[in-house]
């Protein structure tokens, strides 16, 4: 075990795991954080504390991630490159350790043009594979990246994202070989909507001989109404949703739209079930936490198992 | 008289510059190979335009430099334009095709240096069109007396009617 | 070169304020070459600035010179006249140009004309783009000749991140991501063992972050 977090004895056990997602709030209102807490409770195997996501201020993950640990969750910590250097994310990761945070997923981080601070200065010390490099020499060589020794434990399952999908298409798989032989323990992959796509991207891991080196969870983001669809299409890389999703939306008209969403979020998952290497899912409903329930037990997965 | 409209507008602008006595002082940079050949015919056949309008020969509107412009306004002119040959029938290949984007360089720069960038032009024309140089000198006259003296001319002596060249 | 822009009017404008004799330095340098702050360019904002002032009712007297560039004593010396004269001296020179002016006449007020913004190279007629940022390490020999440090937003040195969209990079859509055509000139080059290592950490150090820089030749010491 390199941390014994619950996702990490899931995983290690065969089962089929299930993450969620939870935004911290945009402020230091702690009841946000236990009232999504409450939808997301025996809902998942760990949830995805987010950190600062399309550079929004938001509360810091750790600080979040704590929140949810006193509302009986697991975190899974995400920590980005734009905002802190290597020293500060090594300072992080001590103190998330400390206080029982047990999942860290690292990723660059969405550029701050995109969020509310667009004047500050990024960071990007590290991009996150030389960052999952470093919390894997912490936690197997107890040192730190510039050589001195660790004190005390630091117990870390290590995740990464993954964007199969991602143009240039040939070079994504070729990238997630880099994340693993970084050290990542588990992937949660960008939204998955043509299967059939990420089946092949997972086959060519699988030629590469990854599925055995690493936890994939694919990620699942349930569709709201056409518009949210459109707005996929359109504007987040690597996300490609088929045409007949959108115009089952349609179809189903805006009031049953979002039961649709959910349907169709249920099918995927079945789907992605069947593809080999596929550990388990990551459902990251934003805003919507209230319905992963319904998304996690409509694919037969409650309720969830205990871990030994 | 007619008090509305376009024509309406300039009419009233001519008359109030009568009364005023605002003579508007343009400069005009013409190509020797078009604009100024045109003008000459224009002269030639006895057609009146603006006096108003005070030609400078350049062998070609290329020539014709930024600061050329920015000079012409900072010395007093009320107005400048800038005339050359139409597209393709450049003497020198392309020197119109050079003059024209930094005309409109120049309108930016005088419109940061507090003109207003309608005061500089750039027209094309050939040598043969000698009615539509007194178009062109009277347009801009006209709209030059519309927008007053240039704000960079305080203190400039008004030039007496001298009539136009007959 | 090291590319430089003007800097709005209206800034420029309330920085000579006050003076009444402004000496308008342009470089015969890099400002030169992108066409913003060299003699031509000098004389235009000399004329704007007697444009306005006319309309202000300002006085002012301006002095034109330009030297070969202002990053240098031994050019700065050929403006000393006209320096020294000017109760301010606008300086069209990028940054180090105006740094220098400084030290060489520290009695003498510099007023900086521009904006210096990148390391450059001219990729068609009037454009200049960025393509060096001055790391001190460099990696163009992993990359290709590509610099992900000069041309991905987020300094990835093991790239791409998932923020490409059809080969354009999060930040714009006129914004290539670099890592596409990293990997593309590697895989055309045959290089792509390259692609598979993992890139360490980069010593930003010699980037900078490890304070100002110094570059001395022991050979030209005097």
């Amino acid at each position: 075990m390199k941390a014994g977090s619950n996702l990490e004895k899931i995983l290690s056990a065969g089962h089929f795991a299930v993450t969620a997602e939870l935004g911290p709030p945009k402020g230091t209102d702690v009841e946000t954080i236990r009232k999504k807490a409450k939808f997301l409770a025996g809902v998942a195997d760990a949830v995805n504390i987010t950190d600062n996501q399309t550079a929004v201020v938001r509360m810091s993950s750790i600080a979040a991630a704590r929140v949810a640990i006193d509302c009986g969750l697991e975190p899974v910590m995400q920590m980005v490159c734009r905002d802190r250097n290597r020293i500060a994310m090594q300072s992080d990761l001590f103190g998330a350790s400390a206080l029982g945070i047990r999942n860290c997923l690292f990723i660059a981080g969405d550029h701050q043009k995109a969020g509310n601070h667009p004047q500050a200065k990024n960071v990007y010390d590290v991009d996150s594979i030389q960052a999952i490099a470093m919390a894997k020499h912490m936690r197997d060589e107890k040192k730190v990246l510039g050589g001195d020794e660790i004190e005390g434990e630091f117990p870390l399952y290590i995740g990464a994202a993954w964007t199969p999908l991602g143009d240039p298409l040939e070079i994504r798989p070729l990238r997630l070989a880099k994340k693993v032989a970084a050290g990542a323990d588990f992937i949660q992959t960008q939204a998955v909507y043509d299967v059939d796509a990420f089946a092949g991207q997972m086959k060519v891991a699988g030629d590469l001989g990854l599925l055995d080196k690493v936890k994939i969870l694919a990620g699942v983001i349930p569709l709201k109404a056409v518009g949210m669809a459109r707005y996929m299409q359109k504007n987040v890389p690597g996300v490609t949703v088929p045409e007949p999703l959108v115009e089952r939306l349609k179809a189903a008209g805006k009031e049953k739209a979002a039961a649709e969403g959910i349907k169709i979020a249920v099918e995927i998952i079945q789907k992605l079930r069947e593809i080999p290497g596929v550990a388990g899912v990551h459902i990251m409903a934003i805003e919507w936490e209230h319905k992963v329930k319904d998304v996690v037990s409509g694919a037969g997965l409650l309720p969830r198992p205990t871990a030994q | 008289m007619a008090s509305h409209g376009i024509e309406g507008d300039e009419a009233v602008a001519a008359s109030s510059a009568k009364v005023t006595g605002f003579r508007p002082r343009i400069v005009a940079f013409c190509c020797h190979y078009c604009a100024y050949t045109a003008a000459d015919l224009a002269g030639a056949a006895r057609l009146e335009y603006s006096p108003s309008v005070e030609i400078v020969r350049v062998p070609c509107t290329g020539k014709a430099d930024v600061i050329h412009i920015l000079e012409a306004f900072a010395a007093g002119a009320d107005g400048v334009f800038v005339a050359g040959c139409l597209d393709g029938d450049c003497h020198f290949i392309n020197g119109n095709l050079r003059a024209k984007p930094r005309v409109a360089l120049a309108k930016k720069l005088i419109a940061e240096a507090g003109l207003e960038p309608e005061r500089l032009e750039m027209f094309q024309l050939s040598a043969a069109e000698g009615d539509r140089f007194r178009q062109i000198a009277d347009e801009m006259t006209r709209r030059i007396e519309k927008l007053g003296p240039s704000p960079a001319a305080k203190g400039r002596a008004k030039r007496t009617d001298t009539g136009a060249s007959k | 070169m090291i590319v430089a822009e003007r800097k709005p009017y209206d800034e420029i404008r309330s920085l000579i304020g006050p003076y009444k004799k402004v000496l308008v330095f342009g470089c015969g340098g890099c400002v030169t070459v992108c066409a913003t702050g060299g003699e031509k360019e000098a004389e235009v904002l000399a004329g704007q600035l007697r444009i306005t002032d006319a309309k202000e009712g300002v006085a002012r007297e301006y002095v034109l010179k330009t030297v070969e560039r202002q990053c240098e004593r031994e050019f700065l010396k050929e403006a000393q006249a006209e320096i020294e004269a000017a109760d301010a001296v606008l300086s069209l020179a990028c940054g180090a140009g105006v740094n220098l002016l400084s030290e060489a006449y520290p009695a003498k007020l510099s007023l900086p004309a521009m904006n210096t913004t990148f390391l450059g190279a001219n990729d068609s007629p009037g454009a200049w783009v960025e393509r060096c940022r001055g790391c001190g390490d460099c990696v163009l020999h992993l990359t290709g000749g590509i610099c992900p440090v000069a041309r991905c937003a987020k300094n990835i040195l093991n790239g791409p991140c998932g923020g490409t969209h059809d080969g354009k990079c999060e930040v714009g859509e006129d914004v290539d991501c670099v890592w596409s055509l990293i990997v593309k000139r590697l895989q055309a080059l045959g290089q792509m063992e390259r692609y598979r290592e993992i890139v360490a950490p980069k010593d930003w150090r010699p980037g900078g972050h490890g304070g100002p820089r110094k570059m001395v030749k022991e050979d030209l010491k005097v």
